[in-house]
């Protein structure tokens, strides 16, 4: 008897003592080291003083004049830059020859017969068409990304250049753009900078914010709130941190991305030199103390939790874009535009209707880094939406994860007879330019034209369609604070409820044995409830009886 | 002659089991179904928590069961039998409505009824292995490299059957003795007023300790 109770006593204190440690492991662990923040300055310095070189003190006329100055020394940049995309804006991948070029987007539709306004953003001077020379060294605009004043702008409407008189633009708008002083930005060359990206990349699609979602100039001076990795007053970032360059070659883009990185951390000599990712710096197992949430990393990209809405910035994004508005006048029979409270366009005679949203909740699509994207002369079917850039990938694809995107809709002309995109002229390249939409207001004359400047038929007739494109968030990750909690996913309608490919619990999947199961439960409760009033009405007449 | 007599019948470490085994599946009954989706309680992150703790807890309290039940000799108490598994359906079914009297009589040495063995043998043999091996291979699906759709479906469907069992044994439990406290405080003290016969002997399983 007294050994027995001995043992029953020991049992009861081994599992108290494992219930104890038991509970002991829920709370979570508070003692994680601190975190060091290296503390970086603005990208300056260098170990050369450019504005104590001679060949620099100017004047220089024109910025091809500075390039050929930059080159007497930097002898190889020029061919470093024309290796690039940033240069070619061609690239091939598998059999797509993709790049600005080759491709058509939903915002301005394409390159080809507007170029002098869309190579504003290109990094030579001159590309104003096809006859653009991509051979010639002093064609390589080296100001626009080693500008260190802020003084050096290239002209919108310029093919590239900056202003050399003053002149106004948009032309009736007032808006001055005055020369740069080319000695001074030639004499104070340094890194390149949030602001020097940003000048093309924030306003891609004509304007701050309009394109991406996660690119605007809210980045130029972002706190800590806004972007982690940027802030001015954090680790202060530049873009080059992490789309670090070799030989002038930027890594990432749009055309192929990295949708899982399984390098982890990037080691010198080792690695593909990319740190274009987030696990180029955080590695393949980034969360300190919780085991679940790294295994997530293998299906989930970390931008889809750590970037809990788009245009988290000062601007919001442009989200709708319709074409077939476009055209409308005045009472006066002038063009016009609308603005919303804040000022933003929501209607211009010259490109339609437009919706402008910040914060807003991503769409959420399995990518594997491969995209499909619309080039020129590819038919549609114009029953469906049109998607401008397909991203591959499903939950049966080891490749594929889930990333946040911004979708961005939008109604495009088409030609009904060979359904193909039409490619417009919009932009007037020349005082001849009679046909370009922003100055006809006439689809058949632009689609001609523009048409007819990449090699391809036009029937005559235009009609409209809606198209849809997908951009990948990578930018405006938010500190650690804000991402994303389980429930966002794990509930019943929540942000992956579009993506119904894959079991995840937390939304009532196996809808067959959740109807399964409460009919079971509710047959037994019924049962023993009518079992047991069965037995009370039966006692109580037999008390009676 | 018959005569109703206290007898210790559920030794502390039964009454510890039996408790913190019921308090380890509530626990993962209400967690479990809001990982499911069912509904919101305390945050689909924290019930992830609390369940995987307490599904190791009852793991670890199962393995610690399981040598008592063998070292004690207890495990006889589940050997199932078909003697008297009729009459005890029927009563359930028809005698109790009529007042008839239990067909089986409790004692120290069988404390459970034909139909409870089944019933018992039935959780431990089959929903409780359901629940272990589906959960652990749920907990550690995403190192084996194993899709969770079927495996949720298994364990959900055990967690009905279990919450099925549950309704039934609390209504047996609470409405079939004197007050609802007949049956219940027994598994609390030890002790319960059992009735016995003058030659009431020994059978299946040993006499259990008293403290
Ligand atoms: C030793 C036993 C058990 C183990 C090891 C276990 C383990 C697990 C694990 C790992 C999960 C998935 C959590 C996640 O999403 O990460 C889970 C879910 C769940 N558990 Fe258990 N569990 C056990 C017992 C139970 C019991 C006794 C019940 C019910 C009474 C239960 C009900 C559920 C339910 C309903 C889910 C949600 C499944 C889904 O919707 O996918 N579990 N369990």
């Amino acid at each position: 008897m007294r050994s027995r109770k001995k043992f029953a006593g020991f049992l009861i204190g081994v599992g108290s003592l494992l219930l104890g440690l038991g509970l002991v492991s829920v709370v979570p662990s508070s003692a994680a080291a601190p975190l060091v923040i290296p503390v970086q300055g603005v990208a300056q310095g260098g170990t050369a003083d450019h504005s104590q070189f001679e060949i620099l003190q100017g004047p220089f006329a024109t910025g091809p004049e500075v390039t050929a100055a930059c080159l007497t020394c930097h002898t190889r940049a020029a061919q470093h830059i024309m290796q690039t995309t940033h240069w070619t804006w061609e690239q091939k991948v598998n059999d797509q020859l993709l790049g600005k070029n080759n491709v058509v987007n939903n915002f301005c539709i394409a390159l080809s017969s507007n170029e002098p306004r869309c190579t504003s953003c290109h990094i030579g001077y001159g590309y104003k068409d096809k006859t653009f020379d991509f051979t010639k060294e002093t064609n390589v605009d080296c100001l626009v990304c080693h500008d260190t004043t802020g003084t050096y702008k290239k002209f919108p409407a310029g093919a590239g250049h900056p202003v050399y008189e003053a002149r106004e633009f948009p032309v009736g708008s007032g808006k001055m753009w005055n020369p740069p002083d080319l000695a001074l930005v030639a004499q104070n060359v340094g890194k390149t900078s949030r602001a020097t990206c940003g000048a093309c990349h924030f306003s891609g699609g004509g304007g701050d914010a309009v394109k991406h979602g996660d690119l605007d100039t809210s980045l130029i001076n972002p706190d800590r709130q806004f972007d982690i990795h940027m802030a001015a007053d954090g680790l202060n970032f530049t873009c080059a941190t992490c789309h670090n360059a070799v030989d002038h070659n930027i890594a990432g883009g749009r055309y192929v991305m990295q949708a899982k990185d399984t390098h982890g951390v990037d080691i010198l000599g080792r690695d593909d030199q990319n740190r274009a990712s987030c696990e180029s710096c955080h590695g393949l197992t980034p969360h300190r103390t919780d085991a679940k949430l790294n295994e997530h990393v293998a299906r989930v990209a970390c931008e889809t939790c750590h970037i809990p809405a788009l245009a988290r910035g000062d601007q919001p994004t442009k989200m709708w874009w319709d074409w077939s508005e476009a055209g409308k006048m005045n009472t006066e029979g002038a063009p016009f535009k609308i603005k919303d409270a804040e000022g933003y366009d929501i209607y211009d005679t010259q490109k339609g209707e437009f919706a402008w949203e910040r914060n807003v909740v991503p769409e959420y699509v399995w990518f594997n880094g491969e995209i499909d994207h619309m080039v020129i002369g590819r038919q549609i079917d114009p029953t469906h939406p049109v998607v401008i850039n397909a991203l591959k990938g499903s939950a049966d694809d080891d490749k594929a994860r889930i990333w946040p995107v911004k979708a961005f809709r939008a109604r495009q002309p088409y030609d009904p007879n060979t359904n193909l995109l039409i490619i417009p002229n919009l932009f007037p390249n020349s005082p001849e330019d009679k046909e370009a939409y922003w100055r006809s207001y006439d689809w058949i004359a632009a689609a001609s034209t523009g048409m007819a400047s990449v090699n391809q038929p036009f029937s005559g007739e235009v009609a409209f369609v809606e198209s849809v494109m997908y951009w990948p968030q990578t930018h405006m990750v938010a500190p650690k604070e804000q991402a994303l909690a389980c429930e966002a996913c794990h509930s019943t309608n929540g942000r992956l409820a579009a993506l119904t490919d894959f079991y995840m619990p937390g939304r009532l999947q196996h809808e067959g044995l959740n109807t399964f199961g409460t009919v079971l439960v509710g047959v037994v409760l019924l049962g023993v409830i009518g079992h047991g009033a069965a037995r009370l009405i039966l006692r109580k007449n037999n008390k009676k009886s | 002659m018959k005569y109703t007599k206290r007898t210790f019948i559920y030794p502390i470490f039964e009454r510890f089991w039996h408790w913190s085994q019921a308090a380890l599946i509530i626990t993962l009954g209400l967690t479990g179904f809001e990982i499911h989706g069912t509904y919101r309680l305390v945050g689909f992150g924290n019930a992830v928590s609390i369940h995987n703790t307490a599904a190791i807890l009852l793991l670890v309290l199962v393995a610690f069961t399981i040598f008592w039940h063998f070292a004690t000799g207890q495990w006889k108490q589940y050997v199932p039998t078909t003697q008297k598994l009729g009459a005890v359906i029927r009563y359930y079914a028809i005698g109790i409505f009529k007042h008839e009297p239990h067909p089986v009589r409790r004692t120290r040495y069988t404390k459970l009824n034909p139909l409870q063995k089944l019933v018992y043998l039935g959780f431990k043999l089959l929903i409780f292995p359901i629940m272990a091996t589906t959960g652990l291979l749920y907990m550690f699906s995403n190192t084996l490299g194993i899709p969770i759709s079927p495996i949720a479906f298994l364990h959900v469907l055990g967690a009905f059957l279990l919450i099925s069992f549950f309704v039934t044994h609390l209504y047996i439990v609470l409405t079939t003795g004197r007050t609802p406290l007949t049956h219940l405080k027994p598994m609390i003290t030890g002790w319960e007023a059992l009735e016995e016969d003058d030659h009431a002997a020994p059978q299946a399983a040993p006499e259990p300790s008293a403290d």
